[in-house]
């Protein structure tokens, strides 16, 4: 029995974040079944990462490098890593639940006929069996799922913490992967990548992030965001409605159309926390919530509760900071 | 061009789920009932595409029986015909068992174009759509938010992280996943509506169509998440819920 995790390239090289989390994720869930706990690289640039990897406490390390796999697609990762597994024969195979894992990894799974366990938040061995822990009716409930043979598993952003990810004593053996891929198989044409906004906002990045709902009422009362944002030396972001409206470019967006971030300290301000917004931000450190209603939802979650109006909270915050 | 599109009927987004007796799925009896919403916004962009192109658009859904109404409002926005599977264990089904009896109504009517919504508000797999483009074996783009369809190619716009889109193309037949809020979704007219009640609504078994509702990821347990943190609640005017904020994040919680 074995554990398998699948890491992300970004198109611009290096690591997708969310790659130790899920080879953390791998790690915690290997110890507790005793088993060995390999991992994979794929597409341009593998062999020069997987260095990276290989650094990491691994059993193994598979690169798997192919002219048909430099641009990603579907097509192209499926078949590769339907090769790499019936290599390793691994019992579980660990994604991490990007934007890319949702495009692939269904297939992926359904080509070996076995079940995806999408957008796992905790894992845990009963009787030296793995039990996944999932989220439905979108946070409302909690289920623990069981699979019989072969789980593929993808870990929600924020559920296991990526700097957790153990050093191995020795780098882990990297080996390539041999495959031949008949470049007919991928039918969809990968395109330019483009931003449609500036586009220097990394989110996920950010310590400190101050976040905007619809209590904020109107764009001429962004600013006032911002000023407390700079003074705590943190991003802007906001929940998908102010997005849709314009108020702010979609890059700022938490949540689940947009991003999952769990920094140090996240304040929000006249955010309700529908749960599509909360998915996105529920892994932050500390959690700050401004909002008029008392009812509201994102109280249940937040560490410190300032119930009031926003704009007699936020420029006293303002006032606090700058003594 | 012959669109299919996939419609979930899922328990209304502000219901607030009870569980059955046995503790692993929910007692939807009472539940209020409504179409997914991501997936009204790949059937808004299927009949745009009809008007657009020309052709026929088919609503097809797994579900109860109750779940003819989502299809009936479907063929009320301008839906030309539905598909009903039904039965009871469907609602409950995993991603690959929902695809499989997806698949097995679609694939004898060789459709030009699949679409499917993100993901349920219920179980929220997000999975359903590209299961079924490997099993139909068409390929497949996911979170698109524009589409152009030019002869047999679809030029499509994708969703990616942090702000960043992409172009993609791909020749049909295809299955594409619509993003949430790339159109904006009509209402069923009062003409609409009768005309609905004419249009064809086949209904079959998973039997039928030769699938064995089969669950692959086990449900054990259904409960309500732990509220993880206890919230404290800052008190006075907005200068001093300020001051004692500050102090808290500075010497308590320590992230400043």
């Amino acid at each position: 029995m074995s554990v398998l995790v699948v890491t992300e390239l970004e198109a611009t090289g290096g690591f997708h974040k969310m790659s130790w989390e899920a080879v953390t994720a791998a790690q915690q869930l290997g110890a507790a079944l005793a088993a060995p706990v390999h991992g994979v690289v794929i597409g341009r640039n593998a062999a020069e990462q997987a260095q990276e990897l290989a650094g990491k406490r691994l059993d193994g390390v598979s690169v798997v490098q192919h002219a048909a796999l430099d641009d990603y697609t579907a097509d192209g990762h499926t078949a590769a890593l339907t090769a790499v597994i019936e290599q390793l024969a691994p019992q579980v195979v660990v994604l991490p639940h990007t934007y890319q894992v949702r495009d692939f990894a269904p297939k992926l799974a359904a080509r070996a006929g076995r079940p995806l366990v999408s957008d796992v938040v905790e894992m845990r061995v009963e009787d030296g069996s793995a039990v996944y822990v999932r989220q439905l009716f979108q946070g409302k409930m909690n289920a623990d799922v069981s699979v019989d043979g072969l789980a593929f598993v993808s870990v929600q952003s924020g559920s296991f913490r990526g700097d957790q990810a153990a050093a191995g004593d020795s780098p882990a053996p990297i080996s390539s992967v041999e495959i031949e891929i008949d470049p007919s198989i991928i039918r969809v044409r990968p395109g330019e990548r483009f931003q449609e906004s500036k586009g220097e906002v990394d989110l996920t990045a950010a310590e400190i992030i101050v976040s905007v709902g619809r209590g904020i009422k109107d764009p001429e009362n962004i600013p006032l965001a911002e000023k407390l944002a700079e003074l705590l030396g943190g991003e802007l972001a906001a929940s998908r409605p102010i997005c849709d409206s314009g108020w702010l470019p979609l890059e700022r967006q938490v949540g689940s159309s947009g991003q999952s971030v769990a920094p140090k300290l996240y304040l929000a301000l006249g955010i309700s926390g529908a749960i599509q917004h909360v998915v996105g931000m529920k892994g932050s450190q500390t959690i700050v919530a401004v909002n008029k209603d008392e009812s509201a939802p994102l109280f249940e979650i937040a560490d410190y509760g300032v119930v009031g109006d926003l704009f007699e909270v936020v420029p006293a915050l303002i006032a606090e900071l700058e003594k | 061009m012959k669109i299919f599109v996939c419609l979930k009927q899922v328990p209304a987004r502000d219901w607030t789920p009870e569980l059955n007796d046995g503790g692993d799925w929910i007692d939807a009896e009472d539940a209020p009932v409504e179409m997914n919403e991501p997936d009204a916004y790949a059937l808004e962009e299927a009949l745009r595409l009809k008007e657009a192109h020309g052709g026929e658009v088919v609503a097809v859904s797994a579900g109860t029986q109750e779940a003819a109404s989502t299809i009936r409002e479907a063929l009320a926005k301008g839906a030309d015909r539905g598909i009903l599977i039904e039965d009871e264990h469907l609602p409950a089904a995993d991603a690959l068992a929902t695809a499989r009896t997806l698949a097995a109504a679609i694939a004898p009517e060789s459709p030009d174009l699949v679409l499917t919504g993100l993901q349920s508000d219920d179980a929220g797999y997000g999975q359903a759509g590209v299961i079924l483009a490997e099993l139909l074996d068409l390929p497949h783009a996911t979170l698109i938010v524009e589409v152009q369809a030019e002869g047999s190619t679809l030029k499509l716009k994708r969703e990616l992280e942090a702000g960043w889109f992409q172009r993609v193309e791909v020749d049909t037949p295809a299955l594409l996943t619509i993003q949430s809020g790339i159109n904006k979704v009509r209402y069923a007219t009062l003409m609409g509506i009768k005309k609905a009640r004419k249009k064809p609504l086949d209904r079959k078994t998973p039997e039928e169509l030769g699938v064995t509702l089969d669950n692959m990821q086990t449900i054990t347990r259904l409960y309500t998440p732990a509220k993880s943190k206890q919230t404290v609640f800052l008190k006075g005017a907005p200068a001093e819920q300020a001051a004692q904020l500050v102090e808290k994040l500075r010497h308590d919680a320590r992230v400043l």
